[in-house]
């Protein structure tokens, strides 16, 4: 029973976390669409076990639709933004079916005239790319724009950085066959036990601590 | 030492005393270098530029037809293969650089190689890989619209990077607007570039506190896309075709320029430096 419950414990905090980064993540893209006036805007995460990018979090247009989909890591804008690391910004696309090319069209059948892209590194490695779907057409874009882009880019890196190790925390803790979660069944049981067992557990625990040092 | 039989090869690092003649160069280099004489009425005719990308869409009306097309793939074992190119532009990406440089050098000859494709983590690998066949083609001109942050491939880059410098391959690569350490732009024998925001192509700026070396038109540039379409586009990767647009000219007029050379040229004409004459 007590292993359940030092196990709920910490799964709660980790599930916890997992709800509250994955709430930054939409408060932030809700917050690209704000402050560039655009229909709408979304976040890739990076899945590095399958080379994929996931629809992580989207704010307004398509929001229903998207959340999960995936699509090859190399293809498409988000996927050259991805490998080569630079931000792109395109508008007044002409509207042809092969336009269609552009991620967010396939999937929601929502066609963006146009879009700036701008991939989310930690690190040297990339985790994922911040879309921004039609900007209001008669503002013309300034490399102004483009720094306010990257700063804003370096923001949600960090809220998709976190959502991704709170994830990672939720599978080990899932997992029942790592030393982490072996080492939680024994604090567990340790807790469970009466004393004097208790307190001679604690002491050979300090004791393995002092080996182990 | 004595003087060096005529047409005797000489090792390339030392020059013996009396020989300084084998050193002329093939073209007078003016007093004062200007766009007249950099390029003229080149139409960059007679030279090939490469566009390392996400493939070009042959037959687009802003780019026309290619020379040629490959895609670079990655198998297991980070195996690289060349192989023919049949699918196109993955993005548009390519496409769009491709429209740039045509627009700028009319008559000169657009090769594709694909580094787009093998997913993510094939990145680097189809990078340095594209990279390297294009050197060994002896394209005149490489676009490089794009970089890797992995640090594992900044050795190896630079090694090819040198290696085309030394055998006048011109690399053009986009600087990051980003605070992000990336490669082969950082490199000193390539040419990188940042963007400005003046709307006429051939405005291009000198850069005296490098890494980014020049500035040139990233801003609202009307590009090629996929399908036959267009777009106005931002980004650095737009303002570096626009070099290499240029260098294709000034190459088509001096072919015989080795990169130290053309980068001079580039600085003497650049409209930030006095004496331009243009």
């Amino acid at each position: 029973m007590a292993d359940d419950r030092l196990k709920a414990a910490v799964a709660a905090g980790v599930l916890a976390s997992e709800e509250a980064n994955r709430q930054l993540l939409q408060a932030t893209v809700e917050v690209a669409r704000g402050i560039f006036s655009a229909r709408a805007s979304s976040v890739f995460l990076y899945d590095e076990t399958t080379d994929e990018l996931v629809f992580e979090a989207v704010a307004g247009e398509g929001s229903e639709t998207l959340i999960g989909q995936r699509i090859p890591s190399s293809t498409g804008i988000a996927g050259w933004v991805l490998v080569t690391r630079q931000p792109i910004v395109l508008e007044d696309v002409t509207q042809d079916p092969r336009w269609g090319g552009h991620e967010i069209a396939e999937r929601s059948g929502y066609i963006p005239r146009g879009l700036m892209a701008v991939p989310l590194l930690h690190g040297e490695d990339p985790v994922g790319v911040l879309n921004v779907l039609d900007r209001p057409q008669e503002a013309r874009f300034s490399l102004e724009e483009m720094e306010l882009l990257g700063l804003f880019a370096n923001q949600a890196a960090i809220s998709l950085d976190l959502l991704r190790r709170a994830r990672r925390a939720k599978a080990v803790l899932e997992d029942g066959d790592t030393d982490a979660v072996a080492l939680a069944r024994l604090a567990a049981r340790l807790e469970a036990l009466e004393d004097p067992r208790r307190k001679a557990g604690v002491e050979l625990l300090n004791a393995l601590e002092l080996l182990f040092r | 030492m004595s003087d060096p039989a005529p047409g005797r090869v000489l090792p390339a690092w030392s020059l013996p005393a009396g020989s300084a003649e084998s050193l002329e160069l093939p073209t007078a280099w003016p007093g004062r270098v200007t766009r007249e004489w950099a390029w003229g009425d080149s139409t960059g005719k007679g030279v090939r530029v490469c566009i390392l990308d996400s493939g070009v869409e042959r037959g687009h009306p802003l780019v026309g037809e290619l020379e040629g097309a490959v895609a670079v793939e990655v198998g297991e074992d980070d195996e690289v293969t060349v192989v023919e190119d049949a699918e196109g532009d993955l993005c548009g990406h390519g496409t769009a650089c491709a429209g740039i440089v045509r627009s700028i050098a009319p008559d000169c000859t657009l090769f594709s190689v694909r580094v787009l494709g093998a997913g993510f983590t094939g990145s680097g690998t189809a990078l340095l890989g594209g990279l390297r066949w294009a050197v060994e083609q002896g394209f005149q001109v490489i676009n490089m619209s794009l970089s890797t942050t992995k640090s594992q491939f900044a050795g190896m880059l630079h090694e090819v990077a040198d290696a085309a410098y030394f055998r006048r391959t011109v690399l053009v690569a986009s600087a990051h607007n980003m605070p992000v350490e990336s490669y082969p732009w950082r490199f000193s024998s390539v040419i990188s570039v940042g963007s400005h925001e003046e709307p006429d192509p051939l405005t291009y700026f000198y850069n005296p506190n490098p890494p980014v070396e020049f500035f040139a038109r990233g801003v609202d540039v009307e590009v090629a896309w996929l399908g036959g379409a267009r777009a106005r586009s931002t980004g650095n990767s737009f303002a570096t075709p626009h070099m290499s647009g240029i260098c294709a000219l000034v190459l088509g007029q001096h072919p015989e320029l080795t990169p130290f050379q053309l980068k001079s040229t580039l600085y003497l004409t650049a409209s930030n430096v006095e004496g331009a004459g243009g």
